[in-house]
């Protein structure tokens, strides 16, 4: 919203400077966006005359100039087709900067003749080209010019020149007093205060805040004349309560007055003619939008009526606009006219030939507007206000003071107003509580000052004689009926907060919470937390990605297009390939992963710890950690080392378990799940047959493929939600450390098996041999070649023995070794080697 | 020969021999010949036995001390030579240590994430909690709960992410703030409540300033008389330290929320003269959050008696916040997973936020 100074000093008494005024609105809650002195821009130029001109030695359209200026007399060079002697213009001196062809005014020769200055026009001092219309005015005095030249009148005059100023002003004097130039605020209105759409609304606040004294605006019924002969009927009177009206006969349309035409284009509005900016100067001025139609383009009466699918309009915008239905349409007997409260009709509008008006000032309802404002896309200063809800009980002043301001410039003769329909009540009143002010804003405020905040914004309390804050006093408030906000005690308090000020406010401490100091983080954000500082401390970069993602690739994760999921595609999706709220994160770090190598990256390792969703349901969400690498070979001067392949995705995995007080040998290996990982490079870890804790490996060939990634790929990826919970029995306490008092003994053993049995059931078989005394049992070469055999492999394990008490004899030794290969032959079918 | 004589020449001949001697081999024979069993000097003592007291007393002492002579220079003279040894074989033990150590790869945390570790640790000093809740919301929570009033332009396609209605003509949506989890939080507990809840946020907006996915953090505090005063201070506290900077100075104005009344923003003093902003210093104020007193209508929706009970609550964007803190200049390239981006902007693990030891 925007707005002059002067303006607002219509309606507030103030002796403030500017900042002091924008500090209150900042205060009040009008968020000042802007707010600027045209002035300011306009320093530089001051008023001088020209003595004499004489033709350019060296150029037709060019005159050297001597001037009378503020620095005396200066030669000028000028382009300007109307510079003549005795003309009073603006200059601007060696050194100034011209806002509208943005240079900085140096002394360098034009065409041979060194110009000490500049003669401007009025865009170049990015001021209204040539307000005061003289230029046109006197076109008599220099048109010989544009003659020598072969102009025509027209092109002349939009060739321009430069400004011409009155002859009375005097040199030296600043070009900004003569274009009487006022300050611009611009401010965020919220959506609560649509009495902040008008200059008054504004006022009244500021008025409040103490910045001076506000004066409301008294609107004096003109009496009318005759019966109008235009009638207005309410079909739907949810959508439009109320409907007044009048018709002005006999008007004389024509430009509305020199200082409504400054206060518009001040704000940014283009004047017309008097019978449209009538309506939007009141618009702005008191939030009251309005509609004047050319009665005499009227067939026959209006309605206001809902919509149908057959309402078809032209609207002012030049657009038609079809199928009115759910929407407040005015019609006359030709149909539709326009839509109430966003914008009227073609046919029936005003222009610069209406003799008779109809004048329009109703209420629609809030919501209903603002749906149909959405759904038709039309953008208009009354929609803007009818959909944030204006005041109801305005309709008839709005139409008397669009009369008395018609009448003042157009004449003309008033009929009698109609009002059609009921003016609604307004806002109910509230039972405002005295004591929910030290209550909610810790601030104790006098009954005194809160009453007299109260009144000056127009609301109406019943206090008490014995005003108390006691919880029982309730000060039955009647509400504004330019507050629709304002509903109940809390609405009440942030009025007298918002007046007083929020830099009042006490500072008080928030005290300690009552209990114990608690942990405040769950045991899930701490694995999160652990998950992603392990994985960052080895080498891998954390990112965020999109939670959707494109549903032909969610398919690729979860077995299909047939196990999509309506309920978790974006109906509304900011991009047709993010519709889909994604299974995994696999796919967004793959893809990620091939973006930066196709910028060059050579060893990508990224990861993420986020939200995925298997379904909808808040308990469906599930947090994970997934991590994905793209590793180039690693080229080392002393040898390279192994790729990074299935089994340092593992490493990194069992980090983060063992981070995570996992131990990872708690965990199965299985075979993967879903047809994105590698069918014999990748692997799950499980609680149980079922329940999948984890996955690692080489992502699937063709998975990447269609991803359009370039493989291998290797990832991994750890459902924290799914860990079983870290065991917690005996508290924080450790048991006693058990240090073994004898060297431990390892003994080494080559067991060859057919390739189909898993190295991890030698270890853990052999472990069982005795779990007392044998503390590791670890793989430390696989061997395959003709000497074991086809389709078999040899595996060496190392079996630690951790004896206690005494050391171990060679006898116990052999013992225990013999029921170690008895154990693993019986349960796996191996051989010793020989 | 007397004995004086017999170690004088002994002395004098296995000295020179001693320090002749170019390896250990040659020191050990040396020792055999002199000290050895059979060695000169041990057959020597061996005849102190048939002296006289008298003889023995000068022979004795002469042995013996040429025997400790003899023994030391021995080991001094394989001390010397085993140090020759291993200089020698260290001269042949050279590296050229300008070579580079094997390629590690070196991680880093997103700035994002590290913001919200900062913010919980401040607030986790004030005694909050830390509240999770569905990205994928319903109305109730996001919106009804929150007093959004029925038409409200937030509830509309144009502005939040729906999903696809399910059979029943219900949809659900993904939240467009972190206030529903505010919500579950009232309603899964009873006061006092004390905490904050960071999150995955959407809203259909994509442009050089927004981006359809962000993060936002939320506060909550309801107990029976907790009010603006203790917001004012809590915020200004919060975020005094959160900055990091010498100074802070923060302002309260009046704003509008649906979900709170009396409402706020904040605002801290900052300098937007120079390319960057900066915080703590100039003639300017920046909005960081918006805040005020849990609506009644809220309380009412989350089962809470509005007469009986009050709250505040506050909410920020954590990844303008962390723009404002860290100096990034753009939001967009934040879920661009780009490696030079988050090399440069990112976090080392093991800088973990903590009151005492400092937020970064």
């Amino acid at each position: 919203m925007k707005f002059t100074l002067p303006w607002l000093k219509d309606y507030l008494d103030t002796n403030a400077d500017l900042p002091a005024i924008l500090e209150a609105m900042t205060q009040a809650g009008l968020e000042v966006e802007d707010a600027h002195d045209p002035r300011d821009a306009l320093k530089q130029f001051t008023v001088c005359r020209i003595v004499s001109a004489a033709q350019h030695p060296n150029a037709d359209k060019l005159q050297v100039c001597q001037v009378e200026t503020v620095d005396g007399m200066k030669e000028i060079v000028c382009g300007g087709l109307n510079a003549r002697p005795g003309l009073v213009t603006a200059y601007a001196p060696i050194g100034a900067f011209i806002p509208g062809s943005g240079i900085t005014l140096v002394p360098k020769p034009v065409r041979g003749v060194v110009s000490n200055g500049m003669l401007c026009s009025g865009g170049e001092m990015q001021t209204d080209e040539d307000p005061f219309r003289l230029r046109i005015a006197r076109f008599d005095d220099w048109k010989f010019r544009a003659e020598a030249l072969g102009l025509s009148e027209e092109q002349a005059i939009a060739d321009g020149g430069i400004i011409e100023l009155p002859d009375t002003l005097k040199v030296g004097s600043p070009v900004a007093d003569a274009l009487a130039l006022d300050t611009e605020i611009d401010f965020e209105v919220t959506p609560n205060r649509p009495d902040w759409l008008g200059v008054v609304g504004i006022a009244r606040d500021l008025g409040a805040k103490g910045v001076g004294k506000f004066t409301a605006p008294e609107v004096k019924p003109v009496p009318g004349k005759f019966k109008s002969p235009v009638t207005v009927r309410i079909e739907d009177e949810t959508a439009c309560p109320v409907f007044a009206g009048r018709l002005i006969r006999g008007v004389k349309n024509g430009p509305s007055p020199e200082w409504m035409q400054k206060r518009l284009k001040a704000i940014g509005i283009n004047p017309k003619n008097m019978l449209i900016d009538v309506t939007n100067y009141i618009s702005f001025d008191r939030c009251r939008p309005l509609h004047v139609y050319d009665a005499k383009k009227l067939t026959g009466n209006i309605v206001a009526r809902l919509g149908t699918e057959e309402d078809s309009f032209v609207a002012l915008d030049g657009k038609t606009y079809s199928n009115l239905v759910e929407m407040c349409v005015i019609a006359d007997d030709s149909g539709a006219i326009g839509i109430g409260g966003v914008m009227g009709g073609e046919s029936t509008g005003c222009s610069i030939d209406t003799v008779d008006v109809f004048i329009e000032s109703a209420y629609f309802d809030a919501n209903r507007t603002a749906r149909t404002g959405r759904s038709t896309g039309i953008i208009s200063d009354a929609r803007f206000r009818n959909e944030r809800g204006i005041d109801p009980h305005s309709c008839v002043d709005g139409i008397e003071l669009a009369t008395k301001l018609i009448l003042e410039t157009c004449g003309g003769e008033p009929s009698e107003v109609i009002v059609a329909g009921k003016v609604p009540d307004g806002p109910a009143p509230v039972a405002f509580k005295p004591r929910d002010m030290k209550r909610l804003t810790g601030l104790d405020m006098p009954a005194k000052r809160m009453e007299q905040i109260l009144r000056s914004l127009g609301f109406e309390p019943v206090v008490p004689p014995k005003a108390q804050h006691d919880a029982q006093t309730i000060w039955a408030t009647k509400v504004p009926s330019w507050r629709p906000d304002v509903e109940g005690s809390a609405d009440i308090v942030e009025e007298l907060i918002r007046i007083e000020g929020y830099d009042k406010l006490p500072n008080e401490p928030l005290p300690a919470p009552e209990g114990p100091v608690r942990v405040v983080v769950t045991p899930l954000q701490n694995r999160v937390r652990t998950a992603r500082r392990v994985l960052a401390g080895r080498g891998f970069l954390e990112t965020v990605t999109w939670s959707f993602m494109f549903h032909d690739t969610a398919a690729l994760m979860i077995g299909g297009a047939n196990n999509l999921q309506a309920a978790l595609t974006v109906d509304n999706p900011i991009a047709s390939d993010l519709d889909y709220m994604r299974p995994s994160m696999l796919a967004n770090l793959a893809e990620a992963a091939q973006r930066n190598a196709d910028h060059g990256a050579d060893d990508v390792r990224l990861f993420e710890a986020g939200p995925v969703y298997p379904g909808d349901k808040p308990a469906d969400q599930r947090q994970m950690v997934a991590a994905v690498v793209k590793a180039s070979k690693a080229r080392d001067w002393q040898g390279a080392l192994a790729p990074y392949n299935a089994f340092s995705a593992k490493a990194d995995l069992f980090a983060i378990l063992t981070a995570l007080d996992q131990a990872p040998d708690r965990f199965q290996v299985g075979a993967p799940e879903g047809a994105h990982w590698h069918p014999g490079r990748s692997g799950t870890l499980r609680l149980g047959p079922k329940q999948i804790v984890a996955s690692f490996g080489e992502l699937h060939p063709a998975f990447l493929k269609a991803l359009r990634v370039d493989g291998p790929v290797l990832a991994i990826e750890l459902g924290l939600d799914a860990l079983p919970a870290a065991k917690t029995k005996g508290g924080k306490t450790r048991p006693v450390l058990d240090k073994a008092d004898q060297t431990p003994v390892k003994r080494d053993f080559a067991f060859v098996v057919e390739e189909k049995v898993p190295a991890a059931d030698i270890t853990r078989i052999a472990m069982k041999a005795d779990p007392k005394l044998i503390t590791s049992a670890r793989v430390f070469d696989v061997y395959r070649g003709a000497n074991v055999g086809e389709g078999k492999k040899s595996v060496a394990i190392e079996v630690t023995l951790q004896p206690r008490g005494a050391a171990m004899t060679d006898e116990q030794i052999e013992a225990t070794s013999s029921a170690i290969i008895k154990s693993v032959a019986k349960a796996t079918g191996a051989t010793l080697r020989g | 020969m007397a004995i004086d004589q017999q170690v004088s020449s002994i002395e004098a001949e296995a000295s020179s021999a001693i320090a002749a001697a170019s390896d250990e081999a040659a020191l050990e024979a040396i020792r055999v010949a002199e000290l050895g069993k059979k060695g000169r000097l041990s057959l020597l003592m061996r005849e102190l036995g048939g002296m006289t007291p008298e003889q023995r007393q000068s022979a004795g002492p002469a042995l013996n001390g040429l025997k400790d002579r003899l023994t030391a220079a021995i080991n001094a003279r394989k001390a010397d030579l085993e140090l020759a040894a291993l200089n020698k074989r260290l001269e042949t033990e050279r590296e050229d240590l300008s070579l580079p150590p094997r390629y590690e790869p070196i991680g880093a945390l997103h700035p994002v994430m590290q913001v919200f570790e900062e913010l919980a640790a401040i607030f986790a000093d004030m005694g909050f909690a830390v509240a999770e809740g569905p990205d994928i919301e319903d109305d109730f929570h996001n919106f009804t709960a929150l007093n959004f009033p029925a038409g409200h332009p937030a509830r509309e396609m144009h502005d939040t992410f729906f999903m696809k209605p399910a059979a029943d003509g219900s949809r659900k949506l993904l939240r467009t703030h972190t206030s529903p989890i505010q919500v579950r939080a009232m309603l899964s507990s009873k006061p006092p409540i004390r905490v904050i809840a960071p999150g995955r946020v959407y809203r259909k907006d994509w442009d050089a300033t927004h981006t359809p996915m962000f993060h936002q953090i939320e506060g909550l505090v309801i107990d029976d008389k907790v009010h603006m005063g203790h917001l004012k201070s809590c915020l200004t506290e919060a975020f005094s330290r959160f900055f990091e900077v010498p100074t802070t100075e923060s302002r309260f104005r009046p704003h509008f929320f649906p979900f709170t009344e009396p409402s706020a923003e904040m605002d801290i003093r900052c300098d937007r003269s120079g390319a960057e902003i900066k915080v703590g210093e100039g003639n300017d104020w920046l909005e960081i959050l918006g805040c005020g007193m849990v609506h009644p209508n809220v309380l009412r929706s989350c089962n809470i008696d509005p007469e009986q009970y009050q709250g505040f609550a506050f909410g920020l964007g954590v990844d303008r916040l962390a723009m404002l803190k860290y100096g990034m200049p753009d939001l967009r390239p934040y879920f661009e997973a780009d490696v030079e981006w988050i090399k440069h902007y990112g976090f080392k693990p093991w800088l973990l936020p903590t009151v005492t030891g400092g937020l970064s």
